[in-house]
């Protein structure tokens, strides 16, 4: 490595050379603001480029196999003993496939969040280094959403494209299921960010969230059944469940399941406002973490 | 014109006081050290000036901004060297400087431009496309100098520059801090290295226990703190002591250390040729010009590095 004689630096740098502290006279050098929590988002885009192979085939392909074996084994057992009814009056597959997409949704937004919200403090300080700049903690926390969202609906996109290449249902109703999975990642993401930004060491409680949070509510929120067959009892997992909330939408975007308007708003009101309560608090947590 | 100004700085922790009480001011374009061992509150202090820690009491104003109110505004115009370096491992080179000065608003094409300079300038142009896994520690703190500098800031925060770099990489990188002092960036630097405060900085606060114990030029603080050389002796383990009990009267002052005695003199020479004309035997012995290594045993009555 060579290093050059100290008199060239004194003599004055051709007028197109920008020195370290003064900007360079190209355009896009004056600083936009209120765009920093974008900026989290697309660095957290930038990291996804070097795997996103791996990404598009975990997150198409579990579904993808799911659909086939529930749809082709488990919903013809079941078609059969419904003596041609159907559930819900549709057949299996038709009544799983929402259900199995928006649950491979719930999974990934938690995994992203348990791990991406931890090492961000605590592995690769995305998040210190991002406060050495003029981000806020609130657009970290919104700007991470955002990234998992981005990721979350490109998967769910292409899957959206493959049940419609299967005609399981109508290319425009299917469709309908992206806006219900970006709603559920955004606040099954902060909800679980919420919880995870409080934890200052790993001693494995991370794992907690799959094994004990989202496993459970995949099998007790009407996904592979309805919500109905589950003794009173159980019933209220489902009204606390996201999944079960997102899951009656997808439904009625997939197949008109018989749901009441008020319903179908309490359902979309319930994931907005946990989106919004456990967003707050993720962005208070992060600025009270990162002030020390 | 002062850019920081720092009055009664105060940072606690629970029962534990890390910054007690402060007072400083940073002109522009000087390069300012804070100069004390590990766990004498430096760190703390970089985080208040960057509006990182929210300080307990006092005051605090940089760039003419109170810290508390208007931290993004005052880092929009900060440059910051944290003690560990905060690399993107994942990224190439180039995409760490790329991402980096997109939080600060700028466009994509501009900081892809300002990423190649800033390369030039860290002498790291032809290792752009590497992993910076790949790269060496000497490199990869010129990369987070280079990614400091990517929004043109007014001031650079360095927090222990060269810790755990050779020396061949240490010069290296003053070499670069030179430069942009010379171009009339303020640099504040802290360091628990005698010889890097004695590079780098114009004016230095010795600081220890979270209090500022002196303050000047590297050169004042030789002047009023210790002689103008030092004689170092060695009479083996467990003669020291004895010896320097010898020695009473040789010299202006005497240190004793657990490996060596150190006589503070205006003529080293001289203070030798009467240890030896006293008939002490000193297995090894070192005549040297004083450093701020002196100056903060004389004040703390400790070295820097323990």
């Amino acid at each position: 490595m060579s290093t050059s004689s100290a008199s060239s630096a004194s003599s004055a740098a051709p007028a197109s050379k920008a020195s370290p502290t003064t900007p360079l006279a190209v355009p896009g050098g004056r600083p936009r603001r209120g765009w920093g929590w974008w900026y989290v988002a697309e660095h957290r885009m930038a990291n996804v480029r070097s795997f996103w192979f791996s990404l598009l085939l975990i997150g198409l392909g579990s579904p993808f196999i799911y659909v086939m074996g529930l749809g082709l084994g488990l919903g013809v057992l079941v078609d059969r003993n419904q003596g041609g009814q159907g559930v819900d009056g549709v057949p299996y597959l038709v009544f799983v496939t929402p259900a199995l997409l928006l649950a491979a949704v719930m999974q990934a937004a938690a995994n992203e969040n348990t791990y991406g919200t931890f090492g961000g403090f605590k592995w690769s300080h995305w998040y210190d280094v991002q406060y050495q700049t003029p981000i806020r903690p609130w657009e970290m926390a919104l700007g991470s959403q955002v990234g998992v969202l981005l990721r979350n609906t490109i998967t769910t996109g292409c899957y959206v494209l493959v049940v419609s290449l299967l005609g399981i249902a109508p290319w425009w109703r299917v469709a309908l299921l992206l806006p219900v999975a970006m709603l559920l990642s955004v606040a099954v993401g902060f909800a679980v960010m919420s919880w995870v930004a409080t934890q200052e060491q790993d001693r494995g409680q991370l794992g907690f969230i799959e094994r004990f949070v989202t496993t459970p509510l995949a099998l007790f929120s009407g996904t592979y059944y309805p919500l109905s067959v589950l003794p009173d009892p159980l019933q209220w997992i489902g009204w606390i469940s996201p999944l079960w909330h997102a899951v009656e939408l997808g439904r009625w975007a997939m197949y008109g399941a018989a749901i009441p308007a008020w319903l179908l708003a309490a359902h979309v009101a319930f994931l907005a406002l946990l989106a919004a309560v456990t967003g707050c608090l993720s962005a208070a947590t992060f600025a009270r973490r990162l002030d020390r | 014109m002062n850019v920081i100004e720092a009055r009664g700085l105060t940072k606690r922790y629970g029962d534990f006081t890390a910054v007690d009480g402060i007072d400083f001011s940073i002109r522009a374009g000087e390069a300012f050290g804070f100069l004390g061992p590990n766990g004498a509150g430096k760190s703390t202090t970089m985080r208040m000036i960057s509006a990182q820690s929210t300080r307990t009491s006092g005051q605090l104003e940089v760039l003419g901004l109170d810290t508390t109110d208007h931290g993004p505004e005052i880092r929009a115009q900060l440059g910051i060297v944290p003690q560990a370096d905060l690399l993107d491992e994942e990224l190439r080179v180039i995409d760490n400087l790329v991402t980096y000065g997109r939080y600060f608003g700028f466009s994509r094409k501009y900081c892809r431009q300002r990423a190649e300079e800033m390369l030039e300038f860290a002498q790291l142009t032809d290792k752009r496309k590497a992993r910076v896994g790949d790269l060496s520690g000497g490199m990869k703190r010129r990369l987070t100098i280079a990614r400091g500098l990517m929004n043109s800031p007014r001031i650079l925060l360095l927090d222990e520059p060269t810790t755990g770099l050779d020396p061949q990489a240490r010069h290296l990188l003053w070499d670069r801090l030179f430069r942009l002092k010379e171009q009339g960036t303020t640099l504040v630097v802290t360091t628990h290295f005698m010889d890097e405060a004695e590079q780098l900085c114009d004016r230095l606060v010795v600081v220890d226990h979270g209090q500022i114990v002196a303050e000047g030029s590297p050169s004042e603080l030789i002047r009023r703190y210790s002689s103008r050389e030092v004689l170092e002796l060695r009479f083996g383990s467990g003669h020291n002591e004895a010896a320097a009990e010898a020695l009473e009267g040789v010299g202006d002052r005497l240190e004793l250390l657990p490996d060596r005695v150190l006589i503070y003199a205006e003529q080293g020479e001289a203070a030798l040729e009467e240890v030896l004309r006293r008939g002490l035997e000193p297995l090894s012995s070192l005549v040297r010009r004083s450093s701020l290594e002196d100056v903060f045993l004389r004040l703390t009555g400790r070295s820097l590095i323990e």
